[in-house]
């Protein structure tokens, strides 16, 4: 029991972590009808960043600050150079702009830091474990991760529900030719949300550092997860983001720890191994593919 | 990214000592410079060239120029790079390839041609045993060696049973089976993780659940870095030895995972303190030469360049006569930075293999120590395969 608890929270904390991406990437693709693949540079920049600037002054704190900054500003940047240029266009215009942005922010950060992974300890208040139940003991770091990522998602509640701002970016996502025409600056706003949407995935990036490692396409590795997030959501929804991020966590946490174990039952060992393996690396997508089949639009189209 | 760098110094004394040779040999570098895995060839690279400068650019005193290409760990890459070498620039001798599958596209053609490939990393086993050819030489390892020795490692340290985790692709496979072969505990736990994975928080609890006297795991490069700190972070690297391959434990990876290493057992060819006068002087020059860890990479292509040096410098630098070359090559007459060194049936390797310990430094930072050895004169599992 202790031990589906503990994986129900590693479901979770996974979960957190796309949700502060894919909340992003949902707005700007729901909002602007961007395909952004450059959202896991962003990402990585935010890492590599924050954890310069905590490895350097020591203080896992002013690490954030710093990461923010930087994937907030290089959302702005990429919005104002790049992607503006590009809303008329069509989506394979934007798919090739925005992957040429993924090799030149791989190439430079190179450039800047080499190749070796950057190296970031946990946080010292952060780093033991805490013992939630009898004999459950769970890293205080990934719960920390938990929090902040509900504490965003309410953040993101309230700013899309109860303020002007979030009801402009709610109308822009249903109709945004309507928006224009009731005389919205949909320039200033397209601006705004693609540098809230950089600056969660900063967040995420740095969260991630002490967790994964820092290095040079690490963004690359979770934009293909993110996206399934965002299809089984309901593009431009981050109610539905929020959701399917959290189903997605769990469901593929469940099938990495579960499936195996329930095919040995069946089979022999090794064959179950592999299949086990096989069937759990696919189970996003096939869950993916089953959201599709009954609701083509997403669990959450429409209804932000 | 494409990069050509191309070292050509003709030093005068090899000219006036060797005038029927005034073009200089070409080597064709073929290795993975780009992507999170680029620093694997940028050791490799950096290896080799150091043991060029130190011969004042020559290779066994004959002039030599080195093409490096990146093959972006893509076989297609590594095959056209090799065909347009051969074709184009007539390069005769090969070397650099960091990852199987790019070998395994790439060498047969290579060898195929008349060329000669010399591998500062890779080791296939459908190229050792009965895919062997003559003017194939390997200088690293047969990929197995690699986790047989953690299994032996893990056997010596006297653990009873062990879980294992390793990605599920053919070389993780091949880690898991290499490890059984010469583990003689129990295995409590077989997971294969998928490739793309960074979050192994699902595995950490199963670990614990089993509750192993050990684990092994092989995960190469960030992946690595990243099973480790989780280890470490979900309290497991108090209760829970680890034994792992060199693959999975190298000054960089060491660089940035941290205190979350400590107490590892790593088994491996070569490590940066072993005591011999050819390793002084490689890792005098190296930490000269360049501001991060050497890498046993590094070491494997600093190892090729002085076998490459010795062939050449028997044969004047000619390779006309591609069986005294191969004679010259064979008999392995150069100081390897490992110590004891020879060519085995197959031309793989035949060398001893030592067990490291990770421990805090004298400044602190946790550093790799050989602690004992594993095998003595080991050759591989496949050479009695090979009929040349």
């Amino acid at each position: 029991m202790t031990l589906f608890l503990e994986q129900l929270l590693n479901g979770m904390q996974l979960g957190v972590t796309l949700f502060l991406l894919a909340a992003g990437l949902t707005l700007i693709f729901g909002i602007m009808g961007v395909i952004n693949l450059a959202h896991g540079s962003i990402y990585m920049i935010g890492a590599y960043a924050g954890t310069y600037v905590a490895a350097t002054t020591g203080s896992f704190l002013l690490g954030i600050p710093a990461g923010l900054a930087a994937a907030a500003l290089t959302g702005i940047a990429v919005e104002f150079l790049v992607v503006r240029q590009l809303y008329d266009r069509d989506h394979l215009d934007q798919v090739l702009a925005t992957f040429g942005l993924i090799l030149i922010f791989n190439q430079a950060i190179t450039m800047i830091f080499g190749r070796q992974p950057l190296f970031v300890g946990l946080p010292d208040a952060l780093s033991g474990s805490v013992e939630l139940l009898p004999g459950l003991f769970y890293p205080l770091y990934r719960l920390a991760i938990i929090a902040v990522g509900l504490l965003v998602a309410a953040g993101l509640y309230l700013l899309i529900n109860r303020t002007r701002v979030g009801m402009l970016v709610r109308a822009g996502s249903t109709n945004r030719e309507m928006v224009r025409a009731l005389g919205v600056d949909i320039r200033l706003l397209y601006t705004a949300v693609f540098a809230l949407g950089a600056l969660l995935a900063g967040l995420a990036g740095y969260m991630a550092g002490p967790i994964l490692a820092v290095q040079v396409g690490m963004g690359e590795q979770i934009l293909i997860t993110t996206f399934v997030v965002v299809v089984i959501g309901g593009v431009g929804s981050v109610k539905g983001a929020f959701y399917a991020s959290l189903l997605l966590g769990v469901t593929d946490t469940a099938l990495r720890a579960y499936l195996p174990g329930l095919l040995r039952q069946v089979m022999v060992g090794p064959e179950a191994d592999a299949l086990g393996a096989g069937i759990s690396s696919m189970g996003i997508y096939l869950l993916m593919a089953i959201v599709l089949l009954i609701r083509p639009k997403g669990l959450f189209a429409g209804n932000t | 990214m494409s990069f050509k760098g191309s070292v050509l110094a003709l030093a005068a004394t090899a000219l006036v000592a060797l005038p029927a040779s005034a073009e200089p040999v070409k080597i064709g570098m073929i290795t993975t410079l780009s992507g999170p895995a680029g620093y694997l060839g940028q050791d490799i690279r950096d290896g080799f060239k150091l043991a060029m400068e130190m011969e004042g650019g020559t290779l066994g005193g004959v002039p030599a120029e080195l093409i490096v290409e990146d093959d972006g760990l893509k076989p297609g890459n590594g095959r056209q790079i090799a065909e347009r070498l051969i074709t184009n620039e007539g390069v005769k001798l090969f070397t650099g390839i960091v990852f199987s599958n790019v070998a395994g596209a790439t060498v047969p053609d290579i060898v195929d041609s008349g060329g000669f490939y010399l591998s500062p990393n890779a080791g296939p086993s459908n190229l050792a045993g009965k895919g062997c050819h003559e003017n194939y030489f390997v200088v690293s390892w047969q990929n197995d060696s690699l986790h047989e020795s953690a299994g032996q490692n893990a056997t010596n340290l006297g653990y009873k049973s062990a879980f294992v985790l390793a990605p599920n692709y053919q070389a993780g496979k091949d880690a898991i089976a290499g490890f059984k072969r010469y583990f003689k505990g129990d295995i409590v736990g077989e997971i294969y993780t998928s490739l793309d994975q960074t979050d192994f928080a699902a595995e950490m609890a199963q670990i614990r659940a089993a509750k192993p006297e050990a684990v092994f795991q092989f995960h190469p490069g960030g992946l690595g870095i990243a099973f480790l700190r989780q280890y470490q972070q979900a309290g497991l690297s108090e209760t829970v030895p680890m034994v792992v391959a060199a693959p999975s434990m190298d000054g960089v990876t060491l660089a940035a995972v941290g205190d979350a290493a400590l107490g590892l057992n790593v088994s491996s060819h070569w490590n940066s303190d072993f005591d011999n006068p050819a390793n002084a002087a490689f890792m005098k020059a190296w930490t000269a030469a360049y501001d991060r860890p050497a890498t046993y990479y590094a070491s494997q292509g600093y190892d090729t360049a002085l076998a490459m040096a010795s062939a050449l410098k028997a044969t004047g630098g000619s390779l006309d006569d591609p069986a005294a070359f191969r004679e010259a090559l064979r008999k392995a007459d150069f100081a390897s930075v490992r110590g004891k060194f020879a060519f085995g049936p197959n031309q793989h390797p035949v060398q001893n293999w030592y067990a490291l310990k990770v421990e805090k430094g004298a400044d602190g930072k946790p550093e790799l120590k050989t602690v004992g050895q594993v095998f003595e004169d080991r050759g591989d599992t496949y050479a009695a395969e090979c009929k040349m």
